[in-house]
C-alpha cells in the first residue's frame, strides 16, 4: 500500500533522507527506528505530503505523493511529532473541524465521533480547550484526529511519547487491533514497543536505511536484545 | 471547496473564541468614533460621513495588520500548519479561507459602526448613496491591507515582525497618494512617473470611490491588489511551510 522509491530530501547542506526505498503492505506494522536526527520524521512528513521531496517519489494507496497529494492525504491518518493542534479550540470543536476538512458530515460524523472519542479516551476533556490539556491528552487528541476517518494508512510519529504506562499499553493494543486491515508506520525510540506491535523494523541513520528486517529476525541474527542490536547497528556505522 | 469552508469556519469562530476579537472591536469602534467627533463632526454642520470615512484608512493601517499578523505566523510558530497541510486542504484553499474569514471579521467591525450613519440620518437628510459607497470603499481598503498583512504573516514566524512590515507597507501605499508626498516628488520625478506613484496609492482610489463614483479602474485596483498579494502569499507558503 505504501511504496517508497529513492526518496531524498536535504535541508541546506544536511541530507535528511538519502535515497530511501521500501514497501509496506496491508497488515504490516512497520517500526521506524533510528537515533535523533536520523531522518525518520522527515521521511514521514514526505509520506504525509507535508514536505515535498527533492527527488524520488512514493505512492500511498496507489496515489502519487507528488501528483495527487490531496488523494494521499485523504487516505492517510497522520500524527505529527508533537501532536500539533489549535490551542484555543475545545477538543470537540477541533475534532469537528477535522471532520469538516475531511468531509465527514451528518450521521457519519456522529458515528465517527461516537467511535473515536471513547476509543482515544478523550471523553473527559471533550469540552476543554486544548491548551489546558496535559501532554498525554494532547497526544490522544492528535491520535483521535488521525483516526477519525478510519484511514487505510496510518503514519504515527512517536504515538506513545508522553503517555503514561497504562495509556501506552492502550495505544499499543489499539494499534494491534487495527493492524489486520491497515498499513501502519510508527516511529519510536522505545524498542520494546517495536517487539510488541511491529512485524517489521527499519533502522535508519543519517538518512540511510541500514536494516530492513523483522524484530524477530534481528534478535536471532544478532543473538541479543533489540536494544543491543540497535546500538550495534547505529553505533558501528557511525565509526565507519 | 470543502477545505475552504472548513478553514473559513474555524478561523471566524477562532476570532471570537479568544479575547482578540473583542479587544479589537472595542478599540476600533472607540477610535473610529472618537476621531470622527474630535475632528469636528458637529462643526461641519453637514449631514454626511466624510470625516468618518476619511479617517478610517489610517485606523486600518494599524488595526488591519494587527488582525492579519497571526494568520500564518501563529500557524507556523505552533506547528499547527503541519496539521493543516496534512489534511486534504490545498494551500490556496487555506489562504483564501483565512483571508475571507479575516475580511468577514473586518466587515463585522465596520457594520458595528452603524450608530454613526444612524446619527447622521437622525440629524439631517444625508445622501444614502454616498454612505454606501463610503462603506464599500472602506471594506475594499481593509481587504487590500489584509492581503498585504497576510503576505507578511506568511513571510515570518514572528508576529511582531510581520505586523511591523505590514504596517510600513500599508503606510507607504497610503502616503504615496498624499498631496504632500506628491508635491515633493513632483520636483524629482518626471510627470509620467508621478502618475504611476499616484495611481499605485490606496488614497487616490479610496477617495474617488468615497466621492460616490464607482469606476472600473478603482474597483479593479483593489481586486488586483487583493488577488496579487494573496497569490504571492500562497506561493510563499508552498515554499516555506515546513521551514
Amino acid at each position: 500500500m505504501i511504496s517508497v522509491k529513492q526518496l531524498r530530501r536535504t535541508f541546506g547542506p544536511i541530507v535528511a533522507v538519502d535515497d530511501v526505498s521500501f514497501e509496506v503492505a496491508q497488515g504490516d506494522v512497520l517500526g521506524f527506528l533510528g537515533p535523533n536526527g536520523a531522518g525518520k520524521s522527515t521521511a514521514m512528513k514526505m509520506l504525509a505530503c507535508f514536505l515535498p521531496p527533492d527527488s524520488g517519489t512514493a505512492t500511498v494507496c496507489g496515489h502519487d505523493i507528488l501528483k495527487d497529494p490531496i488523494a494521499v492525504r485523504k487516505s492517510v491518518g497522520y500524527l505529527a511529532e508533537n501532536a500539533p493542534a489549535y490551542n484555543e479550540m475545545t477538543v470537540g470543536g477541533f475534532l469537528n473541524f477535522v471532520c469538516d476538512a475531511r468531509q465527514i458530515t451528518g450521521q457519519a460524523r456522529n458515528k465517527a465521533l461516537d467511535r473515536i472519542v471513547p476509543l482515544c479516551s478523550v471523553d473527559s476533556v471533550y469540552h476543554q480547550t486544548i491548551d489546558t490539556l496535559s501532554k498525554g491528552y494532547r497526544r490522544r487528541v492528535g491520535l483521535a484526529q488521525a483516526l477519525i476517518h478510519d484511514p487505510q494508512v496510518l503514519i504515527l510519529d512517536e504515538p506513545t511519547d508522553g503517555l503514561d504506562p497504562n495509556q501506552k499499553h492502550e495505544v499499543r493494543q489499539l494499534i494491534n487491533e487495527m493492524a489486520k486491515d491497515k498499513c501502519i508506520i510508527i516511529s519510536t525510540h522505545i524498542l520494546e514497543e517495536v517487539e510488541l506491535v511491529c512485524n517489521r523494523a527499519i533502522i535508519i541513520a543519517r538518512g540511510k536505511i541500514l536494516v530492513d528486517s523483522t524484530p524477530d529476525d534481528l534478535k536471532t541474527e544478532y543473538n541479543c536484545t533489540l536494544d543491543k542490536v540497535f546500538r550495534k547497528i547505529t553505533a558501528t556505522k557511525k565509526i565507519a | 471547496m470543502n477545505g475552504f469552508r472548513a478553514v473559513f469556519k474555524r478561523e471566524l469562530k477562532g476570532y471570537f473564541a479568544t479575547p482578540v476579537a473583542y479587544v479589537f472591536l472595542v478599540i476600533f469602534l472607540f477610535v473610529a468614533g472618537y476621531w470622527t467627533f474630535k475632528d469636528g463632526f458637529y462643526q461641519m454642520r453637514q449631514a454626511d460621513m466624510t470625516i468618518f470615512f476619511g479617517n478610517l484608512p489610517w485606523l486600518f493601517v494599524i488595526m488591519v495588520p494587527a488582525t492579519a499578523m497571526r494568520l500564518w505566523a501563529e500557524e507556523r510558530k505552533t506547528g499547527s500548519i503541519e496539521l493543516l497541510f496534512t489534511l486534504p486542504i490545498t494551500v490556496s484553499q487555506a489562504v483564501i479561507g483565512k483571508f475571507l474569514a479575516a475580511w468577514t471579521f473586518l466587515a463585522i467591525a465596520l457594520a458595528l459602526t452603524f450608530p454613526v450613519p444612524l446619527t447622521v440620518c437622525y440629524l439631517g437628510d444625508p445622501d444614502v448613496g454616498l454612505i454606501i459607497t463610503g462603506y464599500l470603499a472602506s471594506l475594499l481598503i481593509a481587504g487590500g491591507f489584509l492581503a498585504i498583512g497576510s503576505f507578511f504573516s506568511a513571510l515570518s514566524k514572528n508576529q511582531v515582525i510581520s505586523f511591523i512590515l505590514a504596517v510600513v507597507a500599508c503606510a507607504i501605499l497610503m502616503l504615496s497618494g498624499m498631496p504632500t508626498t506628491l508635491n515633493y516628488l513632483a520636483n524629482t520625478l518626471p510627470a509620467p512617473m508621478l502618475g504611476v506613484v499616484e495611481s499605485l496609492s490606496f488614497q487616490t482610489h479610496f477617495d474617488s470611490i468615497l466621492k460616490g463614483v464607482i469606476e472600473f479602474k478603482d474597483i479593479a485596483y483593489f481586486i488586483i491588489l487583493i488577488v496579487g498579494w494573496t497569490s504571492v502569499c500562497s506561493i510563499i507558503l508552498n515554499e516555506r511551510k515546513a521551514s
